[in-house]
């Protein structure tokens, strides 16, 4: 099953939805460079919305997750995951050890629980 | 020897050409860095997704070499596996780029040096995402105006490599690895996303705003599939906005 097809109409899907979408706020971000206010209204919302989503993103991912993470209980995923967040701050603020330890987490329950 | 004692001495910079090049080759140097094997390793799920929601190799190498942008990859084919029509996905994925906006305002002034060379600051732009954006925030203030323009791009190639490295193995993997490695790959690329949106939040807001999304995005996802992600950024990230500017 495909969720496009290979030829130019999936890669052209692509581009406009993907590529596109993504590319045309760093083109504006060069655009408007120093002549906007970083710290205005305008930008703090759009900012606080883009994490927000991203955010949501993220809990949909570990909640409603697809592929091989959906066989993994739900209170699985979600104590690997805060056990992740956790390391990090215990590491003070150490991306790589949040990121690893988490996954860690994840593999060593799935192993006792074998 | 001492007939060198009258030659001219080196001078103190080297010439521009070379120290350009060796900016670049500086900021490729990212490449065998921490944050870079944090991407590799996400990278490595966003290929086991794409392969997961169906979409080919060859499409999943276009995504991360024309995107340069995990998260919003991650919607496009969470978004598209899912049957989402191209709209809803393309309306999700940017918002989900509109971050990439104030990163790139607060970037682009240092890219301009002597002169302005605008087709290589649009390919700088091309390389800003989360881990770019983080190093070279860090490091090219630094640096003498006319050398952060070669390191970001040394650094967001080399970046980029490690992206496109990270998909096509995660694909080709997928089906090979148990199931127990192949979910925590799965799990690297919420961990490193959360991670990152907490390591670059500054203010209140940015606080209130991923509390508000982890727990609005569950709700509504049950009860309006298919725009839950729109509206929990804009629900979300209103609220968080009131709130934040209220106390700034």
């Amino acid at each position: 099953m495909s969720a496009l097809d290979d030829g130019f109409g999936g890669y052209l899907s692509l581009f406009l939805a993907g590529i596109l979408a993504t590319e045309v706020w760093r083109w504006l971000g060069l655009v408007v460079g120093n002549r906007l206010d970083v710290a205005g209204a305008p930008l703090q919302w759009v900012r606080a919305v883009a994490t927000a989503l991203v955010a949501g993103l993220v809990t949909r991912m570990v909640i409603f997750p697809a592929g091989a993470l959906a066989n993994v209980p739900l209170a699985v995923r979600l104590v690997a995951f805060a056990g992740g967040i956790a390391l990090y701050f215990a590491c003070r603020r150490n991306l790589a050890a949040g990121v690893a330890g988490g996954a860690g987490l994840l593999m060593a329950a799935q192993l006792v629980m074998r | 020897m001492v007939d060198n004692e009258n030659e001219p001495r080196l001078p103190s910079t080297p010439l521009p050409q070379d120290s350009q090049w060796a900016a670049f080759a500086a900021g490729l140097s990212l490449i065998a860095s921490v944050p870079s094997l944090v991407l590799f390793a996400t990278a490595l799920g966003f290929g086991a997704l794409a392969r997961d929601g169906g979409f080919t190799l060859g499409q999943a190498a276009f995504l991360s070499v024309g995107m340069f942008a995990l998260p919003n990859q991650v919607v496009l084919v969470d978004q598209l596996a899912r049957h989402e029509t191209l709209a809803a996905a393309a309306l999700a994925v940017t918002l989900t780029a509109v971050r990439l906006l104030p990163m790139t305002v607060t970037l682009a002034p240092l890219f301009r040096g002597m002169r302005a060379r605008p087709l290589l600051e649009t390919l700088a732009a091309h390389f800003i995402a989360i881990t770019t954006w983080i190093e070279s925030n860090r490091r090219l203030p630094a640096l003498a105006p006319d050398l952060r323009l070669p390191h970001h791009l040394g650094s967001g190639i080399g970046i980029a490599l490690m992206l496109l490295l990270g998909t096509l193995v995660g694909y080709a993997l997928v089906g090979r690895l148990p199931t127990i490695v192949a979910a925590a790959l799965l799990l690297t690329n919420p961990l490193y996303f959360i991670l990152s949106l907490v390591a670059t939040s500054r203010l209140r807001m940015d606080v209130a705003a991923i509390a508000a999304g982890c727990i609005l995005a569950p709700l509504l996802y049950l009860v309006a599939p298919g725009f839950d992600l729109l509206a929990t950024g804009l629900i979300g990230g209103t609220l968080a906005f009131l709130w934040g500017w209220e106390r700034t």
